[in-house]
């Protein structure tokens, strides 16, 4: 089970891929309203997408990224049906995984 | 315990393609290596901090070939759309800075050597201020700046 979202498109040799996390991207900034508490910082810091066996881009993310987070990125090359897989790991050391064949 | 499982995951996850080749010839510096999160550069509450720690240098050129689309207003400032597009041939990273947030580093995308230079991503903004896109390029490091009007902050507290 996935919780990434992935679409991939190519046209003219460029592949568009855009994707869709699940996550609650804490910055740690904030405070829990009733106890006042701080809610701990938990957010991914690291995504990596591949095409077939090759990385294509990394990003490296604060807290300062959206809740669920959205990205988009183009690459040269990508044909319908080549698999393209992002993986994002957390500062908590959770891990997840997604895979989808462009189109 | 988590950190050693995420470094030999990363180092998995990579094996030695064109990262390790690189580092081996020494043409990147370590902390530009994937296995380690810039965690100072992230920590850091001023942009020129930052950036040195990321990429090695706050020298940027303002380039009009660095494309920044984000809204003029953002009426929540924990969703601002930005999308990034650098006009040049090959870019080697595109990092992303909301100028008014205690730590202004939002994010940094490392490009490969297929990659487009083109992000786009939805940031946490706490205030009005700008937003600032580095392109870093093998010519130095291009940016541009556009200001976004933030009805409701966006990072809590």
């Amino acid at each position: 089970m996935s919780d990434i979202k992935i679409r991939a498109k190519s046209s003219n040799g460029v592949t568009t891929v855009k994707s869709l996390m699940s996550h609650v991207m804490e910055t740690g900034l904030r405070k829990d309203k009733e106890t006042g508490e701080p809610i701990p910082a938990h957010f991914i810091q690291e995504v990596t997408a591949k095409w077939k066996d090759e990385v294509v881009m990394t990003a490296l993310w604060s807290g300062g990224v959206s809740k669920n987070p959205y990205l988009s990125f183009k690459f040269n090359g990508g044909e319908a049906g080549d698999p393209i897989e992002i993986t994002w790991v957390d500062n908590q050391g959770n891990s997840e995984s997604g895979t989808a064949e462009i189109s | 315990m988590i950190d050693a499982k995420r470094r030999i995951l990363l180092k998995g996850s990579l094996g030695a393609g064109a990262v390790g080749v690189a580092v081996g010839a020494g043409l990147l510096a370590p902390r530009a290596v994937l296995a380690a999160w810039p965690e100072a550069a992230f920590m850091a509450e001023d942009q020129s901090t930052a950036l040195k720690d990321l990429l090695g240098s706050d020298t940027i050129e303002d380039s009009d070939k660095v494309k920044i689309k984000a809204p003029d207003i953002a009426e929540n400032g924990a969703v601002v759309p930005v999308t990034v597009e650098g006009e040049v041939d090959s870019a080697k990273s595109i990092s992303i800075f909301a100028a008014g947030n205690n730590t202004p580093l939002i994010a940094s995308f490392e490009m490969s050597d297929s990659s487009v230079p083109f992000v786009s991503t939805r940031i946490k903004m706490a205030k009005t201020a700008d937003v600032v896109a580095v392109v870093q390029t093998g010519d130095g490091l291009l940016g541009a700046a556009k200001p976004v009007k933030v009805t409701i902050g966006g990072c809590g507290g």
